[in-house]
């Protein structure tokens, strides 16, 4: 455990020491602030038009905070191949992963101290958004249930992500091949569900399951399903498992 | 404190080390021979559990590589051929980082910490990042990464590799002053590097063990037969003077060294127990040249290690 908290507070320095952190959080912070304003101008709008008599009962969560919550899932599947496509192959291609290798440390304590220290860097990311949804306080009332349970499916599924990209970064020396083929491998994962617009057999059924944006839809409804928490934290286990695993082999294949 | 039996290394393909087996006393300093390529690395990387061997056993202070490799680590403190260091971090952030995941705590881990940095002379840069440093500063780092948790196996890959010549003599007096405490294994191929600071040598090639004995012993063994340097100054060519020098009674080999116009170099070896200098002295005479040069070649190291591996590549 506090082999763990060592390797996660040393990837969080190396975060915050190189421009990496600062970087991504400029990006976010644009981008989500631009998706933000956007959903606050048509929920304007829309209210005018409510004021003349059109259209149904206006609600905050239903028009900003929603969308708002969707849209940052879509800005992660960029950042996040870009946090994690250090974690091991820097290492690799600098030697220090020998350090980490020959320290009395367990092989699932380093998987899991980057990955931990990836998902720090995340949640930093992620504050940006509670900023811009605040401002909604600010001017009104919206219900802070919904908010709470979209961060925790967000983080759940960044989780998802920040495991994939961390087993991906070990299998390779280069980092740029470690963001790519994360990017893919995550756009996929994203998209599995497209299948059920025109198919539904059974493989469909398994693929759109595996899809996850099928799992987000309720935690931005303010719904916590444990079936979807489930699906969240054994996609976690198993990304952390495989990376254990493949760090082993490593050593196995020289 | 160390004990290797048989450890093989084999990929497909390839075998990188086969059927070595050593041992190292407590305390001592033992330098790891070999041509590049020869797996020196590849053993050390087996005893510091970086890898596992494909056969063999390895014991670290009684501790099997393969059953308690945790135990083994806890023991060995490693420096790599290329220090592992990170760029971004400041020199004592970075010994505080190694020793924590050594198992270090509290006041144990700035005491060390102080400590090791002393002992290394990085203490005045310990505020500097360091990507900042030179290539000896980084090397003292990558060592006092190695001692921090005061282990009592230090293995050394090249640790005096990219150095220049002053900072190779301040860390081989470094690494003099840690024997005692720690029980060392180093790897070079600087020969005259193993001479100053070993104690033993052992000496591989092409994956195989070839000799492992202290220096003087490897020294006096290889000295059975005597090496004499001779110069001859002469108008004739060299081959004539050759044959003649190869007529000696007692000369089993001469071997022509340098030819220039009016002076030959040749070194002569002869029979086991033959002293020859009379004879080959009285044999330039009586031609009517003129002997320049007639001296004992001692074998240096370098020779013996250029002697023992060359008859394994050739075997």
């Amino acid at each position: 455990m506090k082999n763990i908290l060592t390797i996660c507070q040393k990837e969080i320095k190396s975060y915050f020491v190189s421009p990496i952190a600062y970087a991504l959080m400029a990006i976010y912070a644009i981008v989500s602030g631009f998706f933000s304003y956007v959903a606050v101008g048509y929920f304007l709008d829309r209210s005018i038009g409510a004021m003349a008599g059109r259209g149904g009962p206006m609600d905050v969560n239903e028009w900003v905070i929603r969308p708002v919550i969707m849209n940052v899932g879509v800005i992660s599947l960029f950042l996040i191949p870009m946090i994690t496509m250090r974690l091991f192959a820097e290492e690799k291609r600098s030697g220090t992963l020998e350090l980490l290798i020959t320290s009395p440390v367990r092989d699932y304590e380093i998987v899991v101290g980057k990955w931990l220290g990836a998902l720090a860097m995340y949640t930093c990311i992620l504050a940006l958004t509670a900023v811009n949804l605040s401002v909604l306080f600010l001017f009104g009332s919206p219900d802070w249930r919904p908010i709470a349970t979209g961060f925790a499916g967000m983080l759940l599924q960044g989780g998802c992500l920040l495991a994939v990209g961390t087993f991906i970064s070990n299998t390779t020396k280069n980092q740029i091949m470690a963001g790519a083929m994360t990017f893919g491998v995550s756009l996929l994962m994203w998209t599995f569900d497209w299948f059920t617009g025109f198919k539904s057999d059974a493989w469909a059924k398994v693929l759109a399951y595996l899809s996850l944006t099928a799992h987000f839809e309720s935690f931005s409804k303010g719904v916590i399903d444990s079936k979807d928490v489930i699906f969240y934290v054994s996609v976690i286990v198993l990304g952390l498992f495989l990376t254990t695993r493949s760090l082993e082999s490593l050593r196995w294949r020289g | 404190m160390i004990k290797v039996e048989g450890i093989s290394k084999r990929y497909p393909g390839q075998t990188a080390v086969d059927n070595i087996s050593f041992e190292v006393e407590k305390g001592q300093i033992v330098g790891f021979l070999g041509p590049n390529g020869a797996g020196k690395t590849t053993t050390m990387r087996i005893l510091t559990c970086f890898m596992p061997p494909t056969a063999g056993t390895a014991h670290v202070a009684g501790f099997d590589v393969l059953a308690a490799p945790l135990e083994v680590k806890r023991r060995i403190g490693y420096l790599p051929e290329t220090p592992p260091l990170y760029p971004e971090m400041e020199v004592a952030e970075y010994l505080q980082f190694v020793g924590k995941l050594k198992g270090l705590g509290g006041d144990q881990l700035r005491k060390r910490v102080a400590e090791v940095s002393e002992k290394c002379n990085v203490a005045d840069v310990s505020k500097k990042l360091v990507s900042k440093l030179s290539k000896g500063y980084k090397q003292r780092v990558g060592l006092a990464q190695a001692i921090i948790h005061n282990p009592d196996v230090l293995i050394l890959d090249e640790p005096t590799s990219g150095l220049d010549p002053k900072q190779i003599h301040e860390t081989r007096d470094l690494i003099k002053g840690l024997a005692g405490e720690h029980t060392i294994i180093l790897s070079t191929h600087i020969l005259p590097e193993v001479e100053q600071i070993c104690e033993r040598v052992v000496i591989i090639s092409r994956g195989k063990l070839v000799a492992t004995d202290t220096v003087e012993n490897l020294k006096n063994r290889m000295h059975g037969s005597h090496v004499i340097g001779l110069t001859v100054e002469t108008e004739i060519d060299c081959r004539p003077v050759q044959e003649k020098l190869e007529r000696v009674a007692g000369v089993s080999r001469v071997i022509l060294k340098e030819s220039f116009t009016g002076s030959h170099s040749f070194e002569i070896e002869s029979l086991q127990g033959r002293r020859v200098q009379a004879d080959l002295a009285r044999a330039v005479v009586e031609a009517g040249w003129n002997l320049t040069e007639l001296r004992q070649v001692s074998l240096s190291l370098e020779e013996v290690f250029l002697q023992l591996t060359a008859t394994e590549a050739a075997a």
